[in-house]
């Protein structure tokens, strides 16, 4: 088989999966898995940016995928009146005390020198945390105490109340991660790689912490439901006479036919954003832009000797891949439609894009979006495959034994044993991954 | 006595807790910095390994426990320990064997072997899960306090109680006996006089007639063994839930690059800097002013720096200045 066939014949590998897990398992499930493998896909593109044109290692990816997914709830929800009367001024002026002590730190530490220099950026931190706390706190507490049984929060942005919202959403996932990224790329990128890798595990878990807990934000765990969404409801679809008629023609009943058709406009969404991410990557890999990238990449020492910045194009790529990562939080959130902080796993929203990285080929666009799709359908497959498994195994035990009972209790847990192995073998066997980079 | 009081107050909210989280970070630590300094990556398998140590050790106490063994008021799971740190071991040589070995002989770059030990890191968490599933597990048995805080102000006449948990005691005593333990071997054995060579300069020591493997193969149990006692004294004092190992990974990478990656000496001062810093910070201080300041200035609020949700925030803030301000730690480090 050559090169230039096997990329394809992976993909195709792919929708025959998916395809069959239509027939085997129905097609509300296929196109679910579908949905998610797309997101997977954006998401394992941001890191392929990031770890296969850079080698820069990011274990925060989670923390990205959960900032998207506040800015979808930032856009697309509609505003609370009385919460943003009762505290929204005095978070707003605490948010900017925040911000004005840090950069008065920052100033004070570059401007001034000796011993000064120290005692100022103390005294202007202490004053300054202070009088962002009495500020803030007020506002919390008034925000807060608006109706917390169903808001309790500033609520997002959609003042129109429009659905395209959160479309915008997506968007501003991708400018919330990269801030984020600036943040944490200006502090740890020019350091050692195993120091940005821990400095991303930790903004990773702050960003939970906030989203946890910071109730007038994002409700904290009472979680936000009901997110308006770009493609109509199916309650809407089964009242349109004209739809319920269509349905009939496919010989569906409505209440099936309208999950599928939503399902199925999320999936073409999802692709657009997804092809238009991929030929952009394609296209900046191609480019002088992309040469320099892996040139610094293979030799950082040789690339500085040629006159490039590598601190800086880290900095600039690092914060594109984030920016990826949040957009597609974003989309999980809107395709969800709740906002649930605490479903955020780094197991399964770090570790996971890792793997599908390194199983379709870094360095590879193409090989990243394959691995997206396939570990994705491979984890959702993992966990009825293993009760199939641990069934067979335990078939000719007397039933009710312990150890029985344990082995099919326990068939939960095959995913990570199995992703780590999987893991394991491609790193030690085929380490340029299923589509190598060229 | 105010003052006495708010002192008692602030030792048992502040220092006793922190002694005993400081010295569990602090073994944790130097696992951490142990292979890092020998086998020169970063292990993010480490929490995984604690947990993994923690559940063996758990085994063990079961099964001593229907047996009917106890270790009279201290917890059985001490008994254990030792079984739980070999079969910990056996299995940290088995992954050694079959994951690290080839990458080393490949001689590949640091960044690949931490992504392998990522790979490991899910191996061992699934294991974990598989073996004792996802529960709350409390495993201390014994008596439970040392002191008691009605003992203590019986005895004081203090208005203020403190209190002393058997575990946190044990914890305390337990570090002290390892890292004497630890420095004596690295100081004064002839392997621990090798590894410190290996660790300084790989070709030098190889050379000088050093056996890499033998070198390795000891770092794996030693770092077996400070992974399951770090772990078991962690579950000991709170309680063993498999995913709260995953998170101690933060706290113990920040203490080691505090003390300066590498450096022995340097993560046993960063776990107590990161322990410290954390429960201070996140600790109500309301109750120590109230005996300290005079009535009409007493605090209404709680005083409290920051909420205790955000204690993750204080050990990467601390690795934020660290990093900034001195990248090879306290205790310089091998890290540039």
């Amino acid at each position: 088989m050559t090169q230039s066939m096997r990329a394809p014949l992976l993909f195709v590998l792919v929708a025959v999966l998916i395809i069959g897990t239509g027939f085997v398992q129905g097609w509300n499930s296929a196109l679910t898995i579908l949905n998610y493998g797309l997101i997977s896909a954006i998401m394992a593109l941001g890191v392929n940016l990031q770890w296969g044109f850079a080698g820069l290692f990011n274990v925060g990816i989670m923390g990205f995928v959960a900032l998207g997914g506040l800015a979808s709830v930032l856009m697309s929800m509609p505003p609370v009146k009385e919460a943003w009367s009762a505290g929204g001024l005095n978070i707003i002026f605490g948010l900017m005390i925040g911000a004005a002590t840090i950069i008065g730190a920052v100033l004070a530490q570059t401007r001034l020198s000796g011993r000064v220099k120290l005692w100022a950026t103390l005294a202007v931190l202490i004053v300054g945390f202070f009088a962002f706390r009495a500020v803030f706190d007020a506002g919390v507490v008034a925000v807060e105490a608006v109706n917390p049984a169903s808001t309790g929060y500033l609520g997002g942005l959609n003042i129109l109340d429009a659905n395209w919202f959160s479309l915008l959403g997506w968007l501003f996932g991708g400018v919330l991660a990269a801030g984020a990224a600036w943040l944490i790329g200006k502090t740890a990128l020019g350091l050692r790689s195993d120091y940005l890798a821990i400095a991303t595990l930790g903004i990773a878990e702050i960003i939970l912490a906030v989203l946890k807990n910071e109730d007038w934000l994002s409700r904290g765990v009472k979680n936000v439901v009901g997110l308006p969404r770009p493609v109509p409801y199916e309650t809407d679809l089964q009242q349109d006479p004209g739809f319920v008629e269509s349905a009939a023609g496919f010989g569906l009943d409505p209440v099936t036919a309208s999950t599928l058709y939503t399902k199925l406009l999320y999936a073409g969404l999802f692709a657009i954003f997804l092809v238009i991410l991929l030929w952009m990557a394609q296209r900046a890999l191609n480019s002088p832009w992309g040469r320099m990238m892996r040139a610094i990449r293979d030799n950082e020492v040789a690339a500085e000797a040629m006159g490039k910045d590598v601190t800086a194009r880290h900095l600039q790529i690092f914060i594109l891949g984030s920016a990826i990562c949040g957009i597609a939080g974003a989309m999980i959130t809107t395709l969800d439609s709740t906002l649930t902080p605490t479903s955020y796993q780094p197991l399964r929203f770090t570790f996971l894009i890792w793997v599908m990285v390194i199983v379709g080929g870094s360095g590879n666009n193409f090989g990243a979006v394959l691995g997206g799709m396939l570990i994705w359908w491979l984890w959702v497959q993992v966990e009825p495959l293993g009760l199939m498994l641990m069934n067979g195994i335990t078939a000719g035990m007397a039933d009710g034994s312990a150890l029985k009972a344990h082995l099919i209790e326990s068939a939960a847990h095959m995913r990570l044993l199995t992703m780590g192995i999987i893991l394991l073998l491609v790193l030690r066997f085929s380490p340029r991954g299923l589509v190598p980079e060229r | 006595m105010d003052f006495l009081n708010a002192l008692v107050v602030l030792t048992n909210f502040v220092i006793v807790p922190g002694l005993a989280y400081g010295a569990q970070l602090a073994i944790g630590a130097l696992g951490v910095t142990m292979i890092y300094g020998i086998l020169r990556f970063s292990n993010f398998a480490h929490g995984d390994t604690m947990a993994f140590g923690t559940v063996a050790t758990i085994l063990f106490t079961w099964l001593f426990q229907s047996m009917g063994i106890s270790f009279g008021p201290l917890p059985t799971a001490l008994l254990a320990l030792p079984f739980g740190i070999a079969v910990t071991g056996v299995l940290l040589l088995l992954t050694d064997r079959t994951v690290y070995r080839f990458y080393r002989q490949q001689k590949a770059k640091p960044v690949i072997l931490v992504i392998v030990s990522l790979g490991v890191m899910f191996i061992m968490n699934g294991l974990t899960r598989f073996i004792i599933g996802v529960r709350d597990i409390n495993f201390a048995d014994g008596e439970r306090f040392i002191i008691t805080a009605r003992q203590f102000k019986e005895a004081t006449g203090l208005r203020e109680g403190l209190a002393l948990k058997t575990t946190q005691g044990i914890t305390v005593v337990t570090a002290l006996v390892v890292m004497v333990a630890l420095f004596w071997f690295l100081n004064k054995t002839r392997t621990g006089k090798s590894m410190r060579a290996f660790s300084d300069n790989e070709d030098l020591a190889l050379l000088s007639g050093i056996n890499p493997e033998r070198v390795v193969m000891v770092t794996w149990l030693i770092v077996a063994a400070l992974a399951t006692t770090a772990g078991v004294l962690y579950g000991l004092d709170k309680s063993f839930k498999a995913f709260t190992y995953f998170q101690l990974l933060l706290p113990i990478f920040a203490a080691a690059i505090v003390g300066g990656l590498g450096s022995p000496l340097g993560a046993i001062a960063g776990g107590f800097v990161v322990a410290f810093a954390e429960v201070a910070i996140t600790y109500p201080l309301k109750k120590v002013l109230r005996y300290l300041l005079p009535e009409n200035l007493e605090p209404d609020a709680l005083v409290q720096l920051i909420s205790t949700d955000y204690k993750f925030a204080v050990s990467f803030v601390i690795l934020i200045i660290v990093l900034l301000f001195k990248p090879t730690g306290l205790f310089k480090g091998q890290s540039v």
